[in-house]
C-alpha cells in the first residue's frame, strides 16, 4: 500500500535523509521517500502494518527531529 | 510571512543580540572574572538555550553527530577557555544562519506550492437543487460536477451542460483559451473561463490530470541527480572527517608545544564550520527550483537526473511524424487503377476502419461517410506496412511498397512527395492514395534554438520513403535523416547512436508518446510531446511537453544547463570557503567569529543563489 503524508516541521533537509534511511529499514516498508523540499513523506508499505509502521516510522522521526510529526 | 516560531525565534535573535552588545561593553568597565561569565552567561541562554538543549536530547536518542552537539561543544569550550564574548558570537551567528535558511526554504516552498497551485480543494456537486462542496477524493467516476466560472476543472471529465472558453495555461504553460461544449473533453487544472459548466467525470480524482502532475513533480525530487548523490556522500563522510581533525587538531599540537587553550581554540574552528548545511539545502532545492520553473511552461521533469542529464544532450532524435510535422494527414492525390476515384477510396476507408494510424485517419476523413464496419472482418495491421482485411469478403491491403512486393503485387510505383499508400484487391493493384503532412511551423526555429543551446546533431527518424524523409530534413535543418524505418529498426537505430556516443554525452529521443513507448524508454531522455490527456505518454516519457510546441524542448535545455550551473557554483563556492577557513583555523589567522560567519554566509548565499532557480521560466 502507498500512502502519502505531510510531515509538519521538518526543519533539517539532513535530518530527512537520516529519517529516510531509518524508515526504510523498518521491517515491511517497501519504499519510502521523504522530501525536504515538499515536506511530503511517500512510504509504500506492508497493508497488513500499515498502522504500526506508520507509528514506528513517527518515533524514528521524533527521535531525528523532534518537532517533526507525521500528519494522518 | 513568518511562521510562529520564525517570528519567536527573530525576537530571541534581537533581545539576545541587544543584551550581547550590553555586555560587551560593560565588560570593558568590569575586570572582575567571577562576574564576567555570569554576564555572558545570560544573552548566550537566551540565544542557545534550544540548541544545547537538542544536543543533548539527541545524543540521549544515539545521534551523535549534528550540527546542535558540534555548536554546543565549539560553544562550551569557549567557555572553558574564557573566551566568553565569542561563544555567545559562535551562538547568535549559527541561529542568525539558521534564520536565514529557514525563511529562504520556506520562501522557495512557498512559491513552489503557489506554481503547483493547480489542484482545486473542493468540487461542486449538485444534490436536491441545492450546490453543495465536496472533498475531490471522495467523488465517484460518473458523477456530475459543476464548475463556476473562474473556477478550476477538478476532475477530468466530459461535458454534459454548458458551453465555455477554458483556460490551459497551468498545464501548457501558455495561455490559450479553448471553446468547449457538451461533449467536449476537459483536463483538470485548467481554468474554466466564461460559463459555468456542467461536467461528467472518467476519472477519479487522483487519477486526473491535474494530480497525476502534482505527484510527478514532487516525485520528481526522489530521483536524485548524480551530483546531489555526490553532495550527499559527501555530507554524510564530511561531518565525522572534520571533527574527527578538530580533535587530533586538539591533542596533538598541544602535547607537543603544551599550549592545549591555543590548540583546542584553533580545534573549535573546525566544529564550527564542520556542517555541511549549505550543500544539502541548496543543491536539492536548486533541481526543485528548475523543475518548478519547467513545469511552468507547461514541461515536466520527471526527476532531477533528467533534468541534469539534459544540461549534456549533445544529440536529439526526432521522430518525423506528429513530432516535426503536424502529424495531420491529408489525402492530397486520388490515382485509380481501372476503378472509380471513390471506389477505390471507399476500399481503403473500409479496409482501414479499425486502424488509429494518422493515414488511416485521414483517409476516413476523405471518405467523409460512415465507415459501415459490418462489411469489414478480420483486420489486422502490419506495423510500418500497412493493414490487411477483409471487406465484402475480398482480401484487401492498403499500405506502402513493402507491403505490396511482400505480398507479390505488381503495382505501378508512385513518387508523389508525401505517404503513398497502394490499395490492392484480391491481389490486384486497384490504386494509389497520396497523403501528405504538414511541417509544424515552429520546428526550424526549435532546432536552430537547439542548436545554439549546445545540441551537436539533430536526427530525423521516419517510416517514411526516403524522398519525403530528405525533403523535410532539408527544409529544417535536420544532420541526419532515417526513413523507411519499423518501429523496431528506431529502437535498434538509437541503441547504436547510445553505443557509439561519447561517455558523458547524452541522446535525447522526442515523440509523441503513442506508437514510440519503447524509444522513449531506451534513450538517456525520452520526450514526449503533445501528451495532454494521455496516460501513457505521461507514463513512458522522463520528460513530458504538454502541448506541442517544439520551442519548449530548447527552453528545457537551457533551464538545465542553468541549473546545472548554479549548482555547480554553490558547491564550489562551499568547499572553497570551507578549506580556506580550515587552513586559516589551523594557522590561527582565522578565530571562531569568522569561521562562523562564513559558513553561515555561505549557506546564506548558496541558498539565495539556487532561489534564482525558480524564475527561470522567464528566460
Amino acid at each position: 500500500m502507498k500512502k502519502k503524508f505531510r510531515l509538519q516541521d521538518l526543519d533539517c533537509a539532513e535530518c530527512g535523509a537520516k529519517m529516510e534511511n531509518a524508515i526504510s529499514k523498518i521491517p515491511g516498508v517497501n519504499e519510502v521517500v521523504i522530501s525536504f523540499m515538499t515536506q511530503r513523506m511517500t512510504i509504500d508499505a506492508d497493508p497488513e502494518n500499515f498502522d504500526s509502521i506508520i507509528a514506528e516510522a513517527q518515533k524514528i522521526c521524533s527521535k531525528i527531529e523532534p518537532d517533526c510529526k507525521i500528519l494522518v | 510571512m513568518l511562521t510562529g516560531k520564525q517570528r519567536k525565534n527573530l525576537y530571541r535573535i534581537i533581545i539576545g543580540a541587544v543584551l550581547y552588545a550590553a555586555v560587551l561593553i560593560s565588560a570593558r568597565f568590569i575586570h572582575n572574572g567571577y562576574v564576567l561569565p555570569v554576564l555572558f552567561f545570560v544573552p548566550y541562554f537566551i540565544v542557545a538555550y534550544d540548541v544545547v538543549f537538542k544536543a543533548a536530547r539527541n545524543i540521549i536518542n544515539g545521534q551523535v553527530f549534528d550540527e546542535n552537539f558540534l555548536m554546543t561543544v565549539a560553544s562550551f569550550a569557549a567557555f572553558a577557555l574564557g573566551e566568553y564574548s565569542e561563544a555567545v558570537a559562535v551562538m547568535l551567528f549559527y541561529q542568525v544562519g539558521e534564520f536565514f535558511q529557514g525563511y529562504a526554504v520556506g520562501k522557495s516552498r512557498k512559491s513552489i506550492s503557489d506554481m503547483m497551485d493547480i489542484v482545486p480543494e473542493y468540487v461542486n456537486l449538485e444534490e436536491n437543487g441545492v450546490i453543495v462542496q465536496k472533498d475531490p477524493d471522495d467523488i465517484p467516476v460518473g458523477t456530475e460536477i459543476i464548475i463556476k466560472v473562474g473556477e478550476k476543472i477538478p476532475i477530468d471529465g466530459i461535458v454534459s451542460e454548458g458551453e465555455s472558453f477554458v483556460d490551459t495555461a497551468a498545464l501548457t504553460g501558455e495561455s490559450v483559451p479553448q471553446s468547449v461544449s457538451v461533449g467536449s473533453e476537459v483536463f483538470s487544472g485548467c481554468l474554466n473561463g466564461s460559463g459555468t459548466l456542467k461536467v461528467r467525470t472518467t476519472k477519479a480524482f487522483e487519477d486526473s490530470t491535474a494530480a497525476k502532475i502534482l505527484e510527478l513533480v514532487e516525485n520528481a525530487a526522489s530521483k536524485k541527480a548524480k551530483i546531489e548523490n555526490f553532495t550527499t556522500h559527501f555530507a554524510r563522510i564530511y561531518t565525522p572527517v572534520v571533527t574527527g581533525c578538530a580533535v587530533l587538531l586538539a591533542l596533538i599540537p598541544s602535547f607537543i608545544t603544551g599550549d592545549w587553550g591555543e590548540w583546542i581554540k584553533r580545534a573549535c574552528i573546525f566544529l564550527v564550520i564542520s556542517c555541511p548545511c549549505a550543500l544539502v539545502i541548496s543543491v536539492p532545492l536548486g533541481f526543485f527550483g528548475g523543475i518548478g520553473a519547467a513545469s511552468r511552461i507547461g514541461v515536466l521533469v520527471k526527476g532531477s537526473n533528467f533534468l541534469e542529464a539534459c544540461s549534456y544532450i549533445k544529440t536529439v532524435v526526432f521522430d518525423k511524424t506528429g513530432t516535426l510535422t503536424k502529424g495531420e494527414f491529408k489525402v492530397t492525390d486520388i490515382i485509380p487503377n481501372g476503378v472509380e476515384a471513390a471506389e477505390l477510396l471507399e476500399l481503403a476507408a473500409l479496409a482501414e476502419a479499425y486502424s488509429n494510424h494518422p493515414a488511416a485517419v485521414s483517409v476516413r476523413a476523405a471518405y467523409g461517410k460512415d465507415v459501415a464496419t459490418d462489411r469489414v472482418a478480420e483486420a489486422c495491421e502490419a506495423a510500418g506496412q500497412g493493414v490487411s482485411a477483409v471487406v465484402d469478403g475480398k482480401a484487401v491491403l492498403v499500405g506502402n511498397e513493402k507491403l505490396m512486393e511482400e505480398n507479390g503485387i505488381t503495382f505501378n510505383k508512385a513518387d508523389n512527395i508525401g505517404t503513398v499508400m497502394y490499395v490492392a484487391c484480391e491481389g490486384v493493384f486497384m490504386g494509389t492514395v497520396v497523403i501528405a503532412d504538414e511541417i509544424k511551423d515552429d520546428a526550424k526555429a526549435a532546432i536552430s534554438a537547439l542548436k545554439s543551446e549546445g545540441v551537436k546533431k539533430c536526427v530525423m527518424l521516419s517510416g517514411d520513403r526516403q524522398s519525403v524523409a530528405d525533403a523535410v530534413g532539408r527544409t529544417l535543418g535536420i544532420d541526419e535523416v532515417y526513413a523507411h524505418l519499423m518501429p523496431a529498426d528506431k529502437v535498434e537505430l538509437v541503441e547504436e547512436m547510445l553505443d557509439q556516443k561519447g561517455a558523458k554525452d547524452k541522446i535525447a529521443f522526442v515523440g509523441d508518446g503513442v506508437n514510440d513507448a519503447p524509444v522513449l524508454s531506451i534513450a538517456d531522455i525520452g520526450i514526449a510531446m503533445g501528451t495532454m490527456g494521455s496516460d501513457a505518454a505521461i507514463e513512458a516519457a522522463d520528460i513530458v511537453i504538454m502541448d506541442d510546441d517544439l520551442s519548449k524542448i530548447a527552453k528545457t535545455v537551457k533551464i538545465a544547463v542553468k541549473t546545472v550551473k548554479i549548482i555547480r557554483q554553490n558547491i564550489i563556492l562551499a568547499l572553497g570557503v570551507k578549506a580556506v577557513v580550515l587552513v586559516l583555523g589551523t594557522l590561527g589567522i582565522a578565530n571562531m567569529w569568522l569561521a562562523v560567519v562564513a559558513d553561515v554566509g555561505v549557506a546564506v548565499v548558496a541558498i539565495l543563489n539556487s532561489m534564482r532557480t525558480l524564475n527561470m521560466h522567464l528566460l
